[in-house]
């Protein structure tokens, strides 16, 4: 699955089916719910039936009449092609998940205790089924008993296995996904055809596809806009009329669609999947289109510390001696003690000593030493070796061990502890027998790019905010080094909600990630929550997102995609309205100049006759949906910048271009049209 | 052009500058009842009208009330003006003993000066009586325009609210606007515009003797010509100072005698004429540092002031080029300016105001939708009357009509949010305000009225050659303009007339009264539903991806929008109008 997400703009076989769809959506109740496209559709009926009637008439203007006519089809094919581009990208997906999905033989737990074997499709939601290594899990559960490796690759495309347990936030269980080990009890949590993979297929192939407010919203403005120039076109015979210069049907529904914006019309659907089809592809399954336009407007990022801004761990990055006593034989005493351990602060312990003192990893098997692993009631491990009792741990639970052999912690000592706490540590004391050796300074190490991003989406408008369980102290200093602007310490999942309730009052739209079932509130109330895969399936209903990486950095990138489509449909229709202008000066004279030889002035771009202007136009407005569908697919070029630099930009790329290409464009097409004696 | 006419210009321009932003404020404080220094003249008189009438000043209406509100107060009286008009002759102050008014005319009439309107199908001076003139005309003068003062605080508020239900109360607004701000105002201008020899009386007209008698040969319908020697001249008077004040404040511009401003009892001086087109501006130019300051945007308002402002020059750029130019079919005749004549093209002007003023006023009634004309726009140059025209179907937005222009402009800066607010990549937002699909469709809506009504009324006139063709004094595009200015004039509510078209007839004073009702009935709802929809929203807080609407980008933006919008629906109409027969009298042909 995850080579097959990355597939080429104009994969063949997409682009085969996309052909054939275009010809099946012109289908008129379909059109419909387009109606500038649907406008065209109407127009290029009306002008074909008149090419017929022209036919049988042997009219002269017969090789323009079928020209714009063909070119007026090739339009409304064009904007189909666009959406079946968009659609056939997913429904490629789906096809590969839906083999996933194949029917399997389900081992059913009876209450009595004794099993038996149902075809999974007859599962239902309570049932508890048993899964033993190498059999597929039937359906979407909730372990309730046992411990297993479970490959996930059908869903996340990732092939390491990941571990599933009974209890806790890794509980949940996707149907589809296979159990390489040991053997689990499920509860099912859904009925047939309401699991996450159907849901999943559901969405990456658009069938539930609803469209989303603002795009609601543009669809009545380019409908408005529709009516506008429909109204502009219809009056327009009158005035001809009076002025002498009656316009043929063809001239004029060619001037209509040329004016109606046709090219936003005709993406507009293609942007929407393309969007969502983009959140696939990192890996995120939106619910609705609703919560990616909201990714889009969020004000507030909610990021978890942990895992989010730090890497999961500390790191030790400081020995601090107490009086008396050498860095050297701090880190020594330090290594030692951390020999044995296997948390990652141990490791990263033994490796700072051996950095800066070279102080190499000793085999403790070799020294007979007793290892005292850390234990919730002494906070405290280390180790006993031929007499020398070193212990690391906390300060409260050193002093306590020193008391206990009659010594006490120095003040020296308690200060550098004081110190390194302000700074956002943890400072961890090293003893030795009855003598405190010093502290080691354990960091939170802030992943790398952070600040650099954080900064990007200050730029932006939008404002991170750190969640953690850490004290205030530390809180703040990790704050500082990655430089969110505001944090919320101690943060318990009551907090977290009142958080979110606050922003929202201040009409502020917040996103968040969460895992476990604690976070599931949070992740309801919040504009945008993205539930981690491996977390409670609480979470993920909870969530209006899925994040099959698990990743919660990539809210990040959740937020850019929802503004990158929101760019793209401001931009396509700026565009679109923008190329009117070309239009009516190739068009508007071409119509008139027969009569009023003087309007040849505003032939400004000297196109050759006023058949070829007003083909060309026709033909220009039909390839640019064509030229651009690569655009709409991919989404505008994406900065973080602020609303002023973006606006500033797009408008002179969409709104300044708008105006200027179609005139480079005309032009050439018409000088093509007069080299081949098509006009 | 000369120096001295672009000094004049821009001294006009210096002078509506300076006056916004107190003339601004001081709105913002009387429509949000602050203290303001009239509080202590006016405040008693406002609490006993409100105590005679039975008002509730502290009731807060929702939209649908203010508009149910404001269309039946615009109702009742728009049938007491056609009672009066019908009914003149039997009422008092009618020296001239005017019969009563047609009923067609009378429709129109009271149509016309209801909606903020002024066009006027018949010629004053030998029509109305000074009652119906004062009565009803004058009164409409003042209601009008704070009709339209109070419909644009009322989408003010509906911007600034946030998750309101109301936009303040329609009585209140319309009070305080009349009597804080129109009366005032009103009453100082017009003392000033006496100084300057603007007529006020009672009087019948004076009979004078010519200097030098004049004989007229007139040739009627059958081809016979008679010869006639006229030796006395009628001269029209009246309370026109009063009139004349609130005629150009309340950018009503229905003039006291037919020729309007350019008439010497209605606009005597060049300094008259500086006070009557600052009158047009002052208080459109005012209302966008009101917005500024109750939307606590000031810059916001200023961006709004700057987009009118580029407008308003480049109008006055072409229409002065085009007059100073003078006519090219006019061969051997000196058309340079000099010290002793103002050149270019001097039909139809007055010689006491020359080009500039008459480029200028032209510009400024059609930006504003006033539409008091110191010059016939006739015989304006075809790009010198195409400004006018195009000043009218860009939506009279252009510092607009009092209350009209802001709202008017309201809506645009609604749609180039909405186009090009989703370039920032946030849907779009308006001051902290969502714009939804409602909002949408409530602009569309309005935004499809306007040519609606100027296309359609405009296409089936000319469809039907008795009836519609047969009004026309001039044939080719010239005739074209005449009936598409006719149907622009109305709908927008300017009522500046192109002339050209014998519009006092049966089809013309129904259509155009219908136009006018039109332009401004039908387009004020779905503006008050925007208002009302946006008061119930809640307030995005601003930051740095809000899409700036305070900046010289945003005023370019909103510059395109309004050009775009408007010229890309007319632009056919004004080819076959005015540019054709730019272009055709250039090669030597005219109509």
């Amino acid at each position: 699955m995850a080579n097959t997400r990355k597939r080429s703009l104009w994969d063949g076989k997409i682009f085969r089916r996309a052909f054939l769809d275009a010809f099946v959506k012109l289908n008129p109740r379909t059109m419909m719910k387009n109606p500038v496209m649907f406008v065209v559709e109407i127009g290029s009926f009306i002008t074909t039936v008149y090419v017929f009637r022209n036919f049988a008439a042997h009219h002269h203007s017969l090789r323009f009449d079928i020209q714009i006519t063909l070119w007026l089809w090739f339009t409304v094919l064009f904007a189909n092609f666009a959406e079946a581009m968009a659609e056939g990208r997913g429904k490629a997906q789906a096809d590969a998940l839906r083999r996933a999905k194949s029917d399997t033989v389900a081992v059913r737990v009876l209450p009595n205790g004794s099993t038996e074997e149902v075809s999974s499709a007859l599962l239902r939601s309570g049932d508890v089924v048993l899964v033993v290594a190498g059999n597929m899990i039937p359906g979407d559960g909730e372990i309730i008993e046992g411990v297993a490796s479970v490959d996930e690759s059908a869903i996340t495309g990732e092939s390491a296995p990941v571990i599933r347990e009974a209890g806790g936030d890794r509980s949940a269980v996707t149907g589809g996904t296979r159990v390489l080990s040991d053997q689990i009890k499920v509860r099912i949590t859904s009925n047939p055809g309401e699991t996450f993979l159907d849901r999943m297929i559901a969405l990456v192939e658009g069938a539930e596809r609803q469209k989303t407010p603002n795009e609601i919203a543009l669809n009545i403005l380019l409908a408005g806009l529709t009516i506008i120039f429909l109204l502009a076109v219809v009056t327009l015979q009158p005035i001809a009329l009076y002025s002498s210069a009656p316009q043929s049907i063809f001239v004029l529904i060619s001037l209509l669609v040329c004016l109606i914006p046709t090219t936003i019309g005709g993406l507009l659907s293609a942007i929407g999947i393309a969007g969502m089809d983009r959140l696939v592809q990192h890996n995120v399954l939106a619910m609705s289109g609703r919560a990616v336009e909201a990714a889009g407007d969020v004000n507030t990022l909610l990021l978890d510390k942990t895992g989010t801004i730090t890497l999961g761990n500390r790191q030790a990055s400081e020995f601090i001696p107490a009086p008396g006593i050498t860095k050297e034989q701090l880190a020594d005493a330090a290594q030692i003690s951390s020999l044995p351990d296997e948390t990652p602060e141990g490791r990263s312990i033994v490796v700072l000593a051996k950095e800066m003192y070279g102080l190499r990893g000793r085999e403790l098997s070799e020294m007979q030493a007793e290892f005292v692993p850390f234990s919730a009631v002494t906070r405290m491990s280390g180790v006993n070796l031929d007499g020398r009792i070193i212990r690391k741990g906390s300060t409260d639970a050193i002093a306590a061990f020193l008391k206990e052999n009659g010594s006490s912690l120095p003040e020296e000592v308690r200060a550098v502890v004081e110190t390194v706490a302000r700074s956002g540590g943890t400072p961890l004391v090293v003893a030795e027998n009855r003598r405190a050796l010093g502290v080691i300074h354990l960091k939170d190490i802030v992943k790398g790019g952070m600040k650099e991003r954080f900064a990007q989406l200050r730029a932006m408008g939008i404002r991170t905010i750190m969640i953690t369980g850490d004290n205030p102290l530390t809180a703040a200093a990790i704050a500082r080094e990655a430089g969110v602007d505001d944090f919320l310490a101690e943060a318990k999942p009551k907090d977290k909600m009142d958080l979110i309730r606050r922003e929202q009052a201040e009409g502020k739209l917040v996103a968040m990630t969460g895992d476990g079932t604690n976070d599931a509130p949070a992740l309801a109330q919040a504009d945008v929550g993205v539930a981690m895969n491996t977390g409670t399936q609480a979470a993920k209903e909870a969530g209006n997102m899925v994040d099959l990486d698990s990743n919660p950095t990539k809210l990040i990138e959740i937020v850019e995609i929802g503004k990158q489509l929101l760019m793209t449909r401001g931009a396509l229709t700026t565009f679109s309205i923008a190329n009117d202008v070309a239009k009516y000066f190739a068009i508007l004279p071409a119509m008139f100049v027969a009569t009023f030889p003087v309007l040849a002035v505003l032939n400004i771009m000297h196109l050759k006759t006023p058949e070829s202007a007003i083909l060309s136009a026709v033909i220009f407005n039909a390839l640019i949906i064509v030229g651009l569908i690569p655009l709409a697919l991919r989404g505008v070029g994406y900065k973080a910048l602020s609303a002023e630099s973006l606006l500033r930009r797009n408008l002179i790329i969409y709104g300044l271009g708008g105006i200027v290409a179609p005139f480079i464009g005309i032009k050439l097409i018409d000088m093509i049209l007069t080299a081949v004696h098509l006009a | 052009m000369t120096a001295n006419g672009w000094f004049q210009i821009f001294l006009f321009f210096a002078l509506v500058l300076v006056c916004a932003k107190p003339l601004g404020v001081y709105m913002a404080r009387v429509f949000e009842r602050e203290k303001t220094y009239a509080d202590v003249v006016f405040r008693p008189v406002e609490r006993v009208i409100y105590r005679l009438t039975g008002i509730d000043e502290t009731h807060e209406m929702r939209w649908t009330e203010y508009a149910v509100t404001m269309l039946l107060f615009s109702a009742v009286t728009m049938v007491m003006t056609y009672a009066v008009e019908r009914l003149q002759q039997f009422l008092p102050l009618n020296p001239q003993h005017f019969s009563g008014v047609t009923p067609d005319l009378a429709f129109n009439t009271a149509a016309s000066f209801t909606s903020n309107t002024n066009w006027q199908s018949y010629v004053p001076e030998t029509t109305m009586s000074y009652l119906t003139q004062m009565l009803t005309l004058a009164y409409h003068n003042f209601f009008s325009a704070a009709v339209g003062i109070a419909l644009a605080i009322a989408l003010i508020r509906g911007i600034s609210r946030r998750e309101s239900k109301t936009l303040g109360n329609f009585w209140v607004d319309t009070t305080r606007a009349s009597l804080w701000v129109l009366l005032p105002m009103s009453i100082v201008v017009a003392l000033l515009l006496v100084s300057q020899g603007v007529v006020q009386n009672f009087r019948p007209y004076d009979h004078a003797r010519l200097v030098q008698a004049q004989t007229v040969t007139a040739t009627s319908a059958d081809g016979k010509s008679s010869t006639q020697t006229i030796t006395t001249q009628n001269i029209a008077q009246g309370p026109v100072a009063s009139q004349e004040a609130i005629k150009m404040l309340g950018t009503n511009g229905g003039g006291f005698f037919e020729a309007n401003s350019a008439h010497p009892f209605e606009n005597p001086t060049p300094f008259s004429n500086l006070i009557e087109m600052f009158l047009i501006f002052a208080i459109p130019g005012a209302l966008t540092v009101t917005l500024g300051r109750m939307t606590r945007a000031p810059k916001h308002g200023w961006a709004v002031f700057a987009a009118m402002t580029v407008l308003f020059f480049a109008g006055v750029l072409v229409a002065y080029h085009a007059e100073a130019q003078g006519n090219p079919l006019l061969h051997g005749v000196n058309q340079q300016a000099s010290a002793l004549q103002s050149g270019g093209n001097m039909e139809g002007k007055e010689v006491r105001f020359g080009i500039a003023n008459s480029a200028l006023f032209a510009t400024v009634t059609t930006d504003a939708s006033c539409g008091a004309v110191n010059g016939v726009l006739d015989s304006f140059m075809p790009l010198g009357g195409l400004v006018p025209l195009v000043n009218m179907m860009l939506g009279e937005v252009i510092f607009g009509g009092v209350g009209a222009g802001l709202y008017g402009m309201l809506i645009f800066v609604i749609l180039a949010v909405f186009i090009a607010g989703l370039m920032v990549g946030r849907t779009p937002e308006y001051l902290g305000k969502k714009i939804e699909s409602f909002d949408v469709k409530m602009a569309m809506l309005f935004v499809l009225i306007f040519p609606l009504s100027i296309l359609g009324f405009s296409a089936v006139a000319l469809m039907m050659p008795s009836a519609g063709l047969s009004a026309l004094g001039n044939s080719g595009p010239h005739g074209l303009t005449e009936i598409i200015y006719a149907y622009t004039s109305t709908t927008a509510n300017n009522g500046s007339a192109f002339a050209g078209l014998s519009a006092n007839t049966h089809w013309y004073n129904m259509s155009l009264g219908l136009a006018m009702l039109i332009g401004r009935f039908f387009m004020i709802v779905p503006m008050l539903a925007i208002a009302g929809n946006l008061a119930r929203k809640k307030l995005v807080p601003p930051s740095a991806g809000t899409f700036p609407v305070t900046t010289p980008l945003f005023t370019v933006l909103l510059v395109g929008v309004v050009v775009i919008v408007g010229a890309l629906t007319f632009f056919p109409a004004v080819t076959l109008g005015p540019i054709l027969e730019h272009l055709l009298l250039q090669a030597g042909k005219s109509f």
